[in-house]
């Protein structure tokens, strides 16, 4: 039996694991989105064709980490939803119209194609962008100043460049020949302005905020603190390097890049969750203050405990059923 | 703080029933699915594939519109309902929670698998996968449909603080009104998705397709629709019984009972006088409503006035409930009228086909009506004598609600153009593919035969 007061702890887990699942998985193909040509339809087509078995799946991450919010810490979903209603609703806006135009496209072949491609780009810097103000704001404890407003914009530019470094990587993964050479250079931007984008983080965040200064700067979370930006600098550095050599003979090393760039959102993710937690809402609400009934939460965790193995096993098939380089989307 | 609640209402309304058109259609479709890949399995003719290859990629586009509608879902409980989770999120909560777990993950990494995948993966996994989706679909019916009836007749809780806390997870999950409303909701998706499939079939058989795919995509449909409309007809009594029981409000608003009274006559037509308290221009038959509800010509049914100031508007209700009858027995006259003509063999005449067009969207209408009947019904209760609407609504400003709703407003409408413009042309489309093998074509030209069909690669359109 689970202690009660765990309870809040392990959804807190349980989110942050699903939050940053749907940061990597959503954030590739909404990168892929962001960085759709409208100058060639071949590589559009190619590019789509390499998210289109994932992107339903990897939404429904987003549904997850919103619906553990929901469930676990109902009163912090009320706080945080309401204090970001308008960029919440633009994210959905930019979420529909993507999703709606990744199908449409397929379905009007050759008819309205192109304009389908610049609403389907269209929607997911809208959404990424969007994300990233949300990501600004509950940082800056949802102020209404203007450096909050400026830190969440900052964020809105910084998450989709993050957005687009994933994507191009796993375009490099999934693509060959010119729409591969064209991702590697686009993940060498990406990287460096996601360099420049950590370390304004890293320099910004504790100034601004009192909370994340001490937490940064007292044992124990300061230790794991000085790791995450050594990290992330040096795998970042490590990666441009790779991005260089590339690409090499027979492809080796296609994965590298999204790999580290996965470790790299692994390890940013943690130093923002560490430098928050336990408050759900920053500054406002603990997961204990917010949390559920402990007799709901174990009815949930429960079955949570059973189907998340089996959802994360069979998305593994379901990339295993399309591992290697893409192939011509076709429904038959 | 009006202008908050009825602009969330409405924003609410607008969300949910644009959503809802959507999993109407792809509940039973992915099982519709299921059945055309099975006897493509068992038969190996290839008209089979062909009918799951055009309609799987109709299933494709309307999952992800439902997909998306249905995210917007989620975040309005938190945004525009905060009363709502703080009163029930504990029961609430949980229940969202399983649908994502249990349905939303699996329909979405299958349907990849199933849309994708037939190449890459045996038959039998792609037909698992297919079966899967409709599994998928199913469930996510289940669980979203068990919260709804618990907030229609809730039981297994006790409250606390005024806060819902969950006794017995199976008497929340199975609550009085689940069984029935369940059931009334997978016969109306089963119904929504014959007739579109029935009348997308007939209009490409009106605009010159003589292939056999739509033929027996019609055929299937409609067969499927005369059976399960008589099934819906007694399924919805029952609920209709079920709701006397727990709601006899919600039925009186329905049949436009003001007062208590003996031999109740079932009103065809009436003009509902919220104001006055009684109806105009009232056509009713003597005693039928009492026979429906009671079983007893001179049975006693509730009337409005017990209820006063905790009674559901009455016009919408009322005029729903007409609604989704009429359809209903439209449906049932269509379905067996052109199951009688199938059966002997004869052509289906232009205006029959004409009146199948007329209907493919007939689920949408009976199944959005049947929806303002329950949930209008339910008012001014959102969870049944515990929260009412207006309790639960937010403190947001009223602007900015009023921004959310054009922009929803303004995007769904442009979809639901663009889908409905889709599919047609996705039927078009199909009429005018016929990618026969050469050497039929060679047949064709030397001895004007009609194309063998299993040959052709119909439906290969992407």
């Amino acid at each position: 039996m689970i202690a009660d007061a765990n309870l809040p702890v392990i959804f807190a887990g349980l989110m942050a694991l699903s939050i940053i699942v749907y940061a990597i998985l959503d954030g590739y193909d909404l990168g892929v989105g962001i960085l759709l040509p409208l100058n060639n339809d071949q590589q559009a087509d190619q590019m789509i064709a390499s998210i289109g078995p994932f992107w339903d799946a990897n939404e429904t991450w987003l549904v997850l980490a919103v619906g553990l919010l929901l469930i676990a810490f109902p009163t912090a979903h009320n706080v945080i939803l309401k204090a970001l209603y308008i960029p919440s609703a633009i994210m959905l806006v930019g979420l529909i119209l993507r999703g709606v135009a990744f199908d449409f496209r397929a379905k009007v072949a050759q008819v309205n194609k192109h304009r389908w491609n610049q609403i389907f780009k269209l929607g997911s810097c809208i959404a990424s962008a969007s994300q990233g103000y949300m990501l600004g704001s509950f940082v800056m404890g949802f102020e209404a100043s203007f450096i909050a407003y400026s830190f969440a914009a900052l964020s809105a530019l910084g998450v989709t460049c993050a957005y687009a470094l994933i994507g191009s990587t796993w375009l490099i993964l999934k693509t060959s020949d010119d729409l591969q050479l064209r991702a590697i250079k686009w993940a060498k931007l990406t990287g460096k302005i996601s360099f420049v984008g950590i370390l304004a983080v890293c320099i910004v965040n504790p100034m601004i905020n009192q909370f994340v200064f001490e937490r940064w700067t007292t044992a124990p979370f300061a230790y794991f603190m000085a790791i995450v930006p050594f990290v992330c600098f040096t795998l970042l550095y490590i990666g441009n390097l790779v991005l260089n050599q590339l690409p090499l003979k027979d492809d080796n090393g296609c994965w590298l890049p999204f790999l580290i760039t996965v470790v790299v959102y692994v390890f940013c993710f943690c130093g923002l969750a560490f430098s928050f937690y336990p408050y759900v809402v920053p500054g406002e609400l603990t997961i204990w203050d917010a949390a559920s009934a402990p007799e709901s939460l174990r009815f949930i965790l429960y079955g949570a405990l059973i189907v998340i193995p089996c959802i994360l096993a069979y998305t593994i098939f379901s990339y295993r059923v399309f591992w290697g380089k893409v192939e011509d989307l076709r429904y038959y | 703080m009006d202008d908050v609640f009825l602009l969330s209402r409405l924003q609410f309304a607008a969300n949910i029933s644009f959503h809802i058109l959507f999993p109407s259609i792809t509940i039973a479709l992915g099982w519709f699915l299921f059945y055309f890949k099975l006897r493509f399995n068992i038969s190996g003719h290839p008209v089979w594939m062909r009918i799951y290859r055009f309609w799987v990629k109709v299933f494709a586009l309307t999952f992800a519109l439902g997909v998306v509608s249905g995210i917007t879902m989620s975040f309005q409980f938190g945004t525009n309902w905060p009363g709502y989770m703080e009163t029930v999120g504990n029961i609430a909560g949980p229940l969202l929670g399983y649908e994502v777990l249990t349905a939303f993950f699996l329909e979405a990494t299958f349907l990849g698998v199933m849309l994708f995948g037939i190449h890459r993966v045996p038959r039998w996994l792609h037909t698992l996968a297919t079966l899967l989706v409709a599994v998928g679909t199913t469930l996510s019916a289940f669980w979203i449909i068990a919260l709804n009836s618990w907030m229609q007749t809730p039981t297994g809780f006790e409250m606390r603080d005024g806060v819902a806390h969950a006794l017995d997870w199976w008497a929340i999950i199975f609550n009085p009104s689940f069984p029935y409303r369940l059931s009334h909701v997978l016969l109306a998706s089963a119904l929504t998705a014959s007739f579109l499939i029935a009348g997308i079939s007939a209009y490409r058989i009106i605009r010159g397709d003589n292939k056999k795919a739509p033929r027996v995509a019609l055929k299937t449909a409609i067969f499927v629709a005369a059976l399960l409309v008589p099934l819906q007809i007694f399924v919805g009594d029952l609920h209709g019984l079920n709701t006397l029981e727990h709601q006899p409000q919600k039925v009186a608003a329905m049949e436009g009972i003001w007062e208590t009274q003996k031999g109740v006559p079932l009103l065809l037509f009436a003009v509902p006088d919220e104001k006055n308290r009684t109806n105009h221009f009232e056509l009713a038959i003597p005693k039928i409503t009492s026979i429906i509800l009671t079983h007893d010509p001179e049975g006693e049914v509730r009337g409005l006035n017990d209820f006063i100031g905790e009674h559901p508007p009455v016009a919408p209700v009322f005029y729903g409930f007409r609604i989704m009858v009429g359809i209903g027995m439209l449906m049932l006259v269509i379905a067996w009228f052109t199951s009688f003509k199938l059966i002997r063999n004869k052509r289906l005449s232009k205006s029959l086909l004409y009146s199948l067009i007329g209907m493919s969207f007939s689920g949408w209408i009976a199944t959005l009506a049947g929806w303002y009947v329950t949930e209008i019904g339910r008012q001014p209760y959102l969870v049944s004598g515990l929260l009412k609407t207006s309790d639960a609504v937010t403190d947001i400003a009223p602007e900015n609600v009023m921004f959310t709703f054009i922009l929803y407003l303004s995007v769904y409408s442009a979809l639901l153009i663009a889908y409905l413009h889709t599919l047609f042309l996705m039927a078009r489309r199909a009429v005018e593919i016929e990618e026969i093998q050469p050497e039929e074509r060679l047949q064709q030209k030397s001895f004007h035969n009609p194309v063998n069909p299993l040959n052709t690669n119909e439906g290969a359109l992407s």
